[in-house]
């Protein structure tokens, strides 16, 4: 019955693997228990709204590995996708290919099917005009354990519906170059706890490479590679965690935290990913390797500034 | 006091209060916590409150590690606002069904039910911190007595709304979690409601919790 009162509408022909509506995230309810959650790649959440012409806060639709195949209804819309993807426009039964970083135009009728993300984790389909979402505490950000934001804090799911509003002339085609960023080392700076590890493990940590497991989520990321030995203590009184945090499980296992994390922890820190490599840590899928570089805190914020930088020349070379 | 503010990666200040445990060291957390919230220094993103630490996240566009430290340090603390501090009541019915642990506490503690119960309802409970899962209250001390280990395999599901007790700790899972507490029994009031979009969760840290005991009956009849 929805169906008709509103005229522009995605039907969800295949949910994904893991398709969340997000924004910028909720601030300010760590304290009792919420994290920020909010689109896990960043500069790619930022580059999906700012290609729509939209508000930077504006909801989004993150997908990852497999995205969502979706039916569109409607008329004519300027969509766009960001991040390393491969997906296709089903068209009166013709595929049509297109690049990512671009508006391009969706008819009624279509199909847009998200099939993969490329050795890459997360991407992001943004509108010209604004998915039809619930909010909660500031902030649309589905958080699938609190169930809470959009879509009553689910994932998406087959043969829903969604609904569109605020529908935009279509945009110009808005494109952008830009690659991904290569997985390179990851930097990190070290962590109150450093102290709880022998010589030995704090160079075995920083020397070998760590495998991504499949235990990785919105949540975190599980490392398995040599086991970081403690010589005080594998538990400490449950404190704060932000997202970065690498905590050294009583196993020896290195856990980072993401976006959707526990509030507070009770596992050593050894230390914190700099805020500059987190969306390139987010981006990095299973069975890939990662290798931390240790640097200072005045480093990260000069690196930071830096990517500041790049993500605003890019935003202003949107041609 | 704070004894030590440091870094917690590049957008976080660690602050350390100490090492132990106790009600002096957290409500002087707390206290800090409520001051920084009506502090409005530029770019606190979030401040969680713990044991004895206080991380506060910050936006590094906004502003870095040396600037709000220098504003935490700089802090004109006023005395802690007590009416944001509430005595909350907490209905617990123990029927058999809703207290998981309690065969095991009687073993592990050689304490019969009754007064385990008894001991359990006599003590107010402070609030720690709330977190981990959302809404979650951290609250203690136990009395001496009822300290036990956690569950040497945790559950993998332990029911919403379960009181769980472990060493000088009880807390309220907020919803269905995995975890390794000692449950004896459960509450039918929503400790976190995500249907509120004001002040979603009971219990904050720094108030004062009692529970009392209900019958199955007032269970269900609060439920409905």
């Amino acid at each position: 019955m929805k169906k008709n009162m509103n005229k522009n509408y995605f039907e969800v022909l295949r949910p994904g693997i893991n398709s969340t509506f997000q924004d910028n995230g909720r601030d300010n309810f760590y304290h009792i228990g919420i994290p920020f959650s909010g689109a896990m790649d960043n500069r790619n959440f930022l580059l999906a709204n700012t290609i729509s012409n939209n508000g930077i806060n504006n909801p989004v639709l993150e997908f990852a590995y497999q995205g969502p195949k979706l039916k569109y209804i409607g008329e004519n819309i300027s969509i766009n996708v960001t991040g390393d993807v491969n997906f296709k426009i089903i068209r009166k039964n013709k595929n049509l290919e297109f690049s990512c970083y671009e508006n391009i135009v969706l008819e009624n009728n279509d199909c847009l099917d998200i099939v993969s993300t490329n050795r890459s984790v997360y991407g992001y389909l943004s509108i010209g005009g604004t998915f039809e979402v619930d909010y909660y505490l500031n902030s649309c950000s589905t958080n699938t354990k609190a169930k809470i934001g959009a879509n009553s804090g689910e994932k998406l799911e087959k043969g829903q519906i969604i609904h569109l509003k605020n529908i935009k002339k279509i945009l110009p085609k808005n494109k952008i170059e830009y690659l991904n960023s290569k997985i390179e080392n990851i930097r990190i700076i070290k962590g109150p706890h450093f102290d709880y590890f022998s010589k030995d493990a704090i160079a075995s940590f920083f020397s070998n490479e760590f495998n991504v497991t499949k235990l990785s989520d919105r949540m975190g990321i599980r490392l398995k590679g040599p086991k970081i030995s403690n010589i005080k203590n594998t538990n400490i009184k449950s404190e704060g965690l932000v997202k970065g945090v690498i905590q050294i499980t009583a196993d020896g296992d290195p856990i980072i935290m993401l976006s959707d994390h526990g509030t507070i922890g009770g596992y050593p820190k050894i230390g914190v990913v700099i805020s500059a490599d987190y969306d390139k840590l987010v981006q990095i899928p299973p069975g890939l390797k990662i290798k931390f570089k240790e640097i200072n805190l005045k480093d990260a914020e000069t690196i930071f500034k830096l990517y500041e930088m790049e993500t605003q020349n890019l935003i202003s070379n949107i041609q | 006091m704070i004894k030590n503010i440091s870094n917690l990666g590049d957008a976080a200040l660690y602050c350390d209060f100490g090492t132990e445990v106790n009600k002096e060291i957290n409500r002087n957390v707390i206290n800090y916590f409520n001051n920084l919230r009506d502090s409005n220094f530029l770019g606190i993103t979030n401040i969680t409150p713990s044991y004895n630490k206080l991380v506060i996240s910050f936006d590094l566009k906004l502003t870095s590690f040396a600037k709000l430290k220098k504003q935490v340090e700089n802090l004109d603390l006023k005395k802690n606002n007590n009416s944001k501090n509430n005595l909350i009541k907490i209905p617990v019915c123990f029927t058999e069904e809703f207290a998981l642990d309690i065969k095991r506490l009687q073993e592990l503690l050689k304490i019969n039910e009754a007064k385990i119960y008894e001991t359990f309802f006599s003590k107010n409970y402070y609030c720690y911190m709330t977190g981990f899962i959302a809404g979650m209250p951290f609250l203690g001390d136990m009395d001496k007595s009822l300290f036990a280990k956690r569950l040497e395999t945790p559950r993998v599901k332990v029911p919403k709304n379960s009181i769980g007790i472990t060493e000088q700790f009880c807390n309220i899972y907020t919803f269905e979690s995995p975890g390794g507490w000692n449950i004896i029994g459960k509450t039918p009031v929503d400790i976190f409601d995500n249907k509120k979009n004001t002040e979603p969760n009971l219990i904050n840290p720094g108030d004062t919790i009692s529970f009392y005991p209900i019958s199955k009956l007032e269970y269900e009849k609060k439920y409905e």
